[in-house]
C-alpha cells in the first residue's frame, strides 16, 4: 500500500529539497498508518469482543459500561460448549462432530472426483469443451440459496431430508465446479509432456498421471481443499433448511439456534463461535506452505 | 534391433491439417533424420510413431507389425523430448533408472544400466542432483541417458538439441554420432537444423506442411534436391533461383542472359524454368565462358569465406568466395557457372528435372 501511494503522488521538489520531501514522506506516513489503524480495528474489534465475551462471567457480560479490561477470566462457557449442564455431551459438540463429518467427507467427495475431471479437462481434446467448462462454472452464477426449495423437494423424494449424506452431496455438488475450475488451472501448468515421457517409460495413461502429475499437484489440491472445506464449514442455509433433528444438525445452524429464545447465553454464544472458527484458521495455517507455493505455482517451476 | 515404418499418417488440429499422407520407412540400425521448418509436421509425425497422438488416418509398423493401436508403453520405443522433460522432483539417477523401474527391472540391473549409461555421457557426478540443479547441457544429457538406458526397438528424438547453446550443440552433434556408433540401434531424429542433418544422418527425410518431400542420404538431397523446395531448404547460403527457359541449345533467363543448356535437361522447349546455382558451384574469381554478368551488390565476410551477393538484373546470385575478395558495391562483376552443378526445376510445379540422368 505504502508504494502505490508513493508512486501515485509523486512528491513536490524532488531534486532540491531532499529533507522537505522526507517530512512529507513522514507525513504521509503518518496519516497511513492511523488509516490502517483505524481500518484494523474496525475489523478486529467483533473478533476481539467474541474473545473478550467467551471468557467472561455472565454478569460482566452484561455489565454496563461495557468492561474492556478488569473482568474475572472464567472457561466455563468453553465447557459448555462441550459439556451438558446435567453431564455428558452437550447437543453443541454433538453438532460440532457433524460439521467435521460434514465438510470433511464432502470436500474429500469433490477433491477425489474434481481433480481427475481437471486433468481430464486440461489433457484431452474434448467436444465442446470450452461450453462444457461454461456449464461447469454456470452452476455457480446464481446463489445457492434460489435452489433451495427444489432441493428440498427432491430430497423429500429421495429421502434424503435430514441426513448427513445428504448435506454431504449437496456440499460436493457445490464444490465439485469449483473444484475442477481451480484445479484445471494448476494441471495446466504442469507439462503434459512429463506424462509422455512416463507413457514411453512403460506407464500406462493413468499410471503416468498418478506416479508423475499428481504429486507435483499436491500443492494446488491442498489449497483447493481448503477452500471447498471452509465453504462447505461455513454452510448455513442448505444446512438450516435441510436438517431438523439434533443428531444431523451442523453447527452453523446449531450456534444460531443459541440465539432466540427468552434470554440469550451470550458467552456461550461467543464460545462457540470461537470454537466454530478455530479449526479453518489451524487448518489454513498447517497448509500455509502448501497454499503459498500453490498460489505462485507457475514462478517455481520450469 | 528394429524398423520403424509409417504409412500415410493423417492428422489435423481443428482446421490445421499437420499430416497430410506422411510415408516414412526407417531401416534397422539407421540414423535418420526428418528435416523441416517449424509447423511441417516433424513432432506430430514422431509422436504419432511413439503412440502420443491418435492419428486420424495411415498406419505405423514396428518390426513389421502393426503397432497402429498399441499403447506408447508397448511400443517399446524411447523418446528425447525437445523440452527433455525430466520429472522435477527426482534425482537424475531416479529419472535414468524409470524405464527400468516402469519394466520392473530388478534393482541391481538398474544400478549396472544407469552406471553404464552414465559414463557413456560422461554424467556420473550428475546422478544425484535434481533437475532444477542442472545446467541446459546437463538436463540434456540425462535427458538423453533415461532414454538410452534400455535396448528399445528404437530412439526417437525429438530437436534434442535445439535448447542447447551452439558450442555445446556442436559437441552434442559428434557426441550423438559416436554413441549411435557405440550403441548400434534405430535413431529416428526430428530437426529444423540442416547442419545436424547433414552431419548426423544416414538418411533424411525432408518434410513440409505434413508431406515428405524428399527421402534419401545426406548427399543426395544436397546434391540432387527433389524440387525448388528442398534445394532452398537445405543448403546455406540459400541457393540462388534464376528465371529462364530453354531455347534450342541455351538456357535464356528472364534477366537477358544467355547459357549453354546442360545435356542432361529435359525441358521443353519454352517452357518456364528456374535455374538453381549453389553459391560453391559459381565464382566471381575464374574467368569462364559459361558467365552471368551482373554488378556487385554486397559482401558477406564469415571469416572462412566471404559471401558475395551479385545482382544479374533483378535477381540476385550468392557467392561463395575466398576471405580474401574485395569489391566497391556497383562494381561489375562476371559469375562463373559450373553448369554440371547446376540444379534446373520446372517454375510451374518446382521439381527438378531429369537430376537423375546426371
Amino acid at each position: 500500500m505504502a508504494i502505490s501511494i508513493d508512486e501515485a503522488v509523486p512528491g513536490p521538489a524532488t531534486d532540491d529539497a531532499p529533507a522537505e520531501r522526507r517530512r512529507g514522506g513522514r507525513g504521509r506516513m503518518v496519516v497511513e498508518v492511523l488509516l490502517l489503524t483505524a481500518l484494523a480495528v474496525a475489523m478486529l474489534f467483533p473478533v476481539l469482543w467474541m474473545l473478550e465475551t467467551s471468557i467472561k462471567e455472565n454478569r460482566d457480560v452484561y455489565a454496563v459500561p461495557a468492561k474492556f479490561f478488569g473482568f474475572d477470566i472464567t472457561l466455563d462457557h468453553y465447557k459448555d460448549v462441550f459439556v451438558a449442564r446435567g453431564g455428558g455431551q452437550s447437543d453443541l459438540s454433538g453438532s460440532f462432530l457433524n460439521s467435521v463429518v460434514v465438510a470433511g467427507a464432502s470436500t474429500v467427495l469433490a477433491t477425489v472426483l474434481g481433480v481427475p475431471a481437471a486433468w481430464a479437462y486440461s489433457r484431452f481434446t474434448l467436444k465442446a469443451k470450452k461450453d462444457q467448462l461454461f456449464f461447469i462454472l454456470s452452476t455457480r452464477f446464481m446463489p445457492p440459496v434460489v435452489v433451495v426449495i427444489p432441493i428440498f423437494l427432491m430430497y423429500r423424494e429421495l429421502g434424503l431430508i435430514d441426513s448427513k449424506l445428504g448435506l454431504v452431496l449437496i456440499y460436493a455438488a457445490f464444490n465439485v465446479p469449483f473444484t475442477i475450475w481451480m484445479m484445471k488451472g494448476f494441471v495446466d501448468e504442469v507439462p503434459a509432456e512429463y506424462e509422455d515421457a512416463a507413457m514411453l517409460d512403460g506407464y500406462t495413461r493413468l499410471q503416468a498421471f498418478w506416479r508423475v502429475t499428481l504429486p507435483l499437484l499436491v500443492p494446488g489440491i491442498a489449497a483447493t481443499a481448503v477452500f471447498a472445506l471452509i465453504f462447505s464449514w461455513n454452510e448455513f442455509v442448505f444446512a438450516i433448511f435441510l436438517t431438523s433433528s439434533q443428531e444431523v444438525r451442523t453447527a452453523p445452524p446449531a450456534i444460531a439456534g443459541l440465539i432466540g429464545g427468552t434470554t440469550v447465553d451470550w458467552g456461550l454464544v461467543a464460545a462457540s463461535a470461537v470454537v466454530f472458527a478455530l479449526p479453518v484458521l489451524v487448518f489454513a495455517y498447517l497448509v500455509r506452505k502448501h497454499l503459498v507455493a500453490g498460489v505462485t505455482l507457475g514462478a517455481v517451476r520450469r | 534391433m528394429g524398423t520403424v515404418e509409417a504409412h500415410g499418417l493423417r492428422k489435423s488440429f481443428g482446421d490445421v491439417e499437420a499430416l497430410d499422407g506422411v510415408d516414412l520407412d526407417v531401416p534397422d540400425g539407421s540414423f535418420f533424420v526428418v528435416l523441416g521448418p517449424s509447423g511441417a509436421g516433424k513432432t506430430t509425425t514422431l509422436r504419432a510413431i511413439a503412440g502420443l497422438e491418435k492419428l486420424d488416418g495411415g498406419s505405423v509398423h514396428l518390426d513389421g507389425r502393426d503397432a497402429t493401436a498399441d499403447t506408447p508403453a508397448a511400443r517399446d520405443l524411447a523418446m528425447v523430448f525437445q523440452s527433455y522433460a525430466l520429472y522435477p522432483r527426482r534425482t537424475a539417477y531416479d529419472n535414468i533408472a524409470s524405464p527400468l523401474r516402469a519394466r520392473k527391472a530388478s534393482s541391481s540391473d538398474i544400478a549396472a544400466a544407469v552406471q553404464q549409461v552414465s559414463a557413456l555421457l560422461h554424467i556420473e557426478r550428475l546422478l544425484q542432483r535434481r533437475p532444477a540443479q542442472m545446467s541446459g547441457g546437463e538436463m540434456q544429457r540425462v535427458a538423453l541417458a533415461r532414454a538410452l538406458v534400455r535396448r528399445p526397438r528404437a530412439f526417437l528424438m525429438d530437436e534434442p538439441l535445439t535448447n542447447l547453446d551452439l558450442k555445446l550443440r556442436v559437441e552434442m552433434r559428434t557426441e550423438l554420432t559416436r554413441i549411435h556408433r557405440t550403441l548400434g540401434g534405430t535413431f529416428l531424429y526430428v530437426t529444423n537444423d540442416q547442419v545436424e542433418a547433414l552431419s548426423m544422418a544416414d538418411h533424411i527425410a525432408v518434410l513440409r506442411d505434413g508431406r515428405v518431400q524428399q527421402v534419401g542420404t545426406p548427399t543426395e538431397v544436397y546434391e540432387r534436391p527433389a524440387n525448388q523446395w528442398v534445394a532452398g531448404f537445405v543448403g546455406s547460403p540459400r541457393i540462388s533461383l534464376l528465371a529462364c527457359r530453354a531455347e534450342g541449345d541455351r538456357l535464356v533467363g528472364a534477366e537477358g542472359w544467355s547459357l549453354p543448356r546442360p545435356r542432361w535437361t529435359t525441358a521443353e522447349e519454352g517452357r518456364p524454368l528456374l535455374l538453381g546455382l549453389r553459391a560453391e558451384d559459381v565464382s566471381v574469381e575464374e574467368r569462364g565462358e559459361t558467365a552471368l554478368a551482373g554488378e556487385l551488390y554486397g559482401l558477406e565476410p564469415l571469416g572462412d569465406r566471404t559471401v558475395v551477393d551479385v545482382k544479374v538484373g533483378s535477381e540476385t546470385v550468392k557467392v561463395k568466395a575466398r576471405p580474401t575478395v574485395t569489391g566497391t558495391p556497383g562494381q561489375r562483376v562476371s559469375v562463373t557457372v559450373d553448369l554440371d552443378r547446376a540444379h534446373i526445376f520446372d517454375a510451374g510445379t518446382g521439381l527438378a528435372l531429369s537430376t537423375t540422368g546426371r
